[in-house]
């Protein structure tokens, strides 16, 4: 997918004025957030949990040579084929040449971020197959002219039953519907008739398990079923680092996941699949492929952001953050949003070709806490932006800001003068007032909300008048 | 250089990775895959009765329906009374293990055999069941097709009480017990499947059944 990522203060500022995004963005908020508060209830030590399942994130790929080695050989067992794609090109052609080995004309895809990340539909497009996304939400999108998602679970999240009702009016040419059973069982209407006409099903894997060679994956519409069970040939795309040991881990990570992702116990269907059908059987693909990708990951391996790899994909951090909630996904700009996607588009992007998503976050640590394998995101943030400055990649306003700060603030007498007077200054332009409807020279801060103007004296004056008294307790 | 000596490559050269830390590594990879202990748990009471309420309460929970007969033989009335009472059609596609049952005596028409879209209505079995989380255990095999839990719109599965353990650990250990590897496919299913992928409105009925019903088999 193209990186946008560089335009993230133009698009953020048109997603803050886009009033139907507004609204919707409003709508979505607190459901996942209130859902995961209620489900991690249930487990009796949610923390032990998240240690245990850290723990086994770490334990892969702090030997992660191995433990692929290790799924290779036991997935070779089964009779399934182990590739391997450096990048995204990579993905598109092993995918492509299985297609045409295969005859296959088209392919059945239940979510992987992994082919938005390599823009893989456009490729399938180009050599003559033609793809169909299955789940409700990236199909919306597919429809509507290849829109990018904006969240990793809730892939059309900004959009609302209105907008869904006209697309599928105008795409599929039926009488309008208003209510979302019956656009829901339109949408189940088409892509059944795909299910059962596709020769090849691609997916995603939440999982590969070492111990049985197997990749697991998680569902609730059962799209993720059917393009596992119904097409001959199955591709699974899915990242290095998705390795865990074995199915005991596999229960343990299932605590946590649907829990941290949409609030469920357990996801309506979790499905572990193993090797291909045999001669006998009635359902299930003769072929199974699975495409392990690097994209990014091995440079990652080892190096201050390897935390980062233990992300399973819940999307907790991006419901819980301030500023997802506000702007929506579309505008950090390639495929993953929120704060996850603020660490791993520069990681894998390019930390030049996102500027500004580090600065994306006001490091709340909102997302730290609700995160399930204990990703510290708020300073992953905190070393990208580091390695910014470092690479004198901020812009040349920012660094003489910053060294200027610097200057002064090692010289005390200076600083306290400079306070005070900012201080008051502000007072004025509050004018009374508890807030600052406009800055002056910071337009930005105040586009969007009110300032809150100084109130009594600066920590300074205040310190200042205690010791003060306080000299003069002693005296008396 | 292929793609795969290369990215194993880097990443090896990341770990540092030397003869020496390659073998204490693979000692401890030995140990956990022979070990294979399970993370912390939930409370869930272990006897039979116990499991059986918790089973049904997290099925119930989960948007399935529940019903509870004492043996077998009573299997085909209750589903034909199910049916009935959903004006539902009493044709169906079923697993072969319960090919066996005296359908034709509850007036249902069941065949034995993988399932079609036009099936509307599909009866099984299960490996197991999780109480945990109200889960049925499906494991893949010529005489149990995964789709029949899949395409027909309403699911109908037949469980029995002595099947139903209390964590998907101890289903693992069931069927690296009885079956030795894992089959092609695994399916855990709780409830019919469902999208909130229109303004975060649960619907039931997205790609698989609209509908799950459960007979639990206490004898
Ligand atoms: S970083 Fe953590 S919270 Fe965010 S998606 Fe990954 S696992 Fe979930």
């Amino acid at each position: 997918m193209e990186i946008k990522s560089m335009r993230f203060k133009a698009n953020s500022e048109a997603s803050l004025a886009n009033v139907v995004l507004q609204g919707n963005l409003k709508n979505a908020k607190g459901k996942f957030v209130t859902k995961r508060a209620e489900a991690i209830k249930e487990l009796d030590d949610f923390e032990g949990t998240r240690d245990a399942a850290a723990a086994i994130r770490n334990k892969v790929i702090d030997n992660l040579d191995l433990w692929l080695e290790r799924f290779e050989t036991k997935a070779q067992e089964t009779g399934a084929q182990v590739m391997w794609a450096k990048d995204g090109a990579e993905v598109c052609r092993l995918v492509t040449e299985i297609a045409r080995k295969h005859g296959v004309t088209k392919v059945t895809k239940s979510k992987s971020m992994l082919s938005e990340e390599a823009g893989l539909n456009q490729a399938l497009e180009a050599a003559g197959i033609q793809p169909v996304e299955t789940d409700l939400g990236e199909y919306i999108l597919q429809v509507n002219d290849n829109e990018p998602p904006s969240h990793i679970i809730a892939p059309a999240v900004h959009k609302s039953l209105d907008d869904v009702a006209d697309l599928f009016h105008k795409v599929h040419g039926t009488p309008r519907k208003t209510e979302i059973p019956a656009l829901t069982r339109e949408a189940r209407e088409v892509l059944r008739g795909h299910f059962l006409t596709a020769e090849m099903g691609l997916s995603g894997g939440n999982f590969l398990v070492a111990e049985t060679g197997s990749v697991a994956l998680v569902t609730n519409e059962g799209n993720g079923r059917m393009v596992t069970t119904m097409p001959k040939v199955h591709v699974v795309i899915t990242g290095i680092e998705k390795v865990i040991p074995t199915l005991e881990d596999l229960s343990t990570l299932m605590r946590l996941l649907p829990r941290s992702a949409t609030g469920q116990s357990i996801s309506n269907y979790f499905s572990i699949l193993t090797g291909v059908k045999k001669p006998e059987e009635h359902d299930g693909p003769e072929h199974l492929y699975f495409v392990l990708v690097d994209a990014g990951r091995a440079d990652v391996v080892g190096g201050e952001f390897h935390e980062m790899l233990r992300c399973i994909r819940c999307g907790a951090c991006m419901n819980h953050c301030p500023v997802y909630q506000t702007i929506g996904g579309h505008a950090y700009g390639w495929v993953y949003p929120g704060p996850m996607g603020s660490v791993l588009t520069p990681l894998y992007a390019g930390i030049e070709n996102a500027i500004d998503l580090p600065h994306a976050a006001t490091l709340c640590n909102q997302c730290g806490v609700v995160c399930p394998v204990k990703i510290p995101l708020p300073e992953l943030l905190r070393k990208l932006r580091e390695k910014q400055t470092d690479a004198g990649l901020r812009p040349l306003t920012e660094r003489i800001g910053l060294r200027v700060w610097a200057w002064v603030a090692q010289r005390p007498a200076l600083y306290g003068l400079g306070a005070s007077l900012g201080a008051r200054y502000l007072k004025w332009l509050a004018g009374g007032n508890k807030s600052i409807r406009l800055l002056p020279a910071a337009q930005e801060w105040t586009n969007g909300r009110d300032f809150p103007a100084p109130q009594g004296q600066t920590f300074r004056e205040m310190y200042a008048a205690r010791r003060k008294s306080a000299a003069q307790g002693d005296a008396k | 250089m292929s793609s795969r000596e290369d990215i194993l490559g880097r990443v090896r050269a990341a770990l540092h990775r030397n003869a020496g830390n390659a073998a204490t590594a693979r000692e401890v990879m030995a140990a956990a895959l022979a070990n294979r202990n399970p993370g912390p748990q939930p409370a869930v009471a272990g006897e039979p009765r116990a499991l059986l309420e918790r089973f049904r309460l997290k099925s119930e929970q989960a948007s399935s329906t529940v019903d509870i007969v004492a043996t077998e033989a009573d299997v085909p009335a209750a589903i034909a009374k199910y049916l009935a009472a959903m004006k539902l059609p009493t044709s169906a596609v079923a697993w072969a293990s319960l090919g066996a049952l005296d359908w034709a005596g509850a007036g249902l028409k069941v065949e034995a055999r993988g399932a079609r879209d036009a099936d509307l209505v599909g009866i099984t079995g299960c490996f197991c069941a999780v109480a945990e989380t109200g889960t049925l255990m499906m494991t893949s095999s010529p005489d149990t097709p995964a789709a029949v839990s899949l395409l027909p719109e309403t699911h109908i599965a037949v469980v029995q009480a002595s099947r139903i353990v209390a964590y998907m650990e101890d289903a693992w250990n069931l069927a690296r017990a009885e079956l030795g590897s894992l089959p092609r496919a695994v399916n855990f299913i709780s409830g019919p499947s469902r999208t909130g992928d229109i303004e975060q409105t649960i619907v039931l009925g997205a790609h698989g059944p609209y509908r799950v019903h459960l007979v639990i088999v206490e004898g």
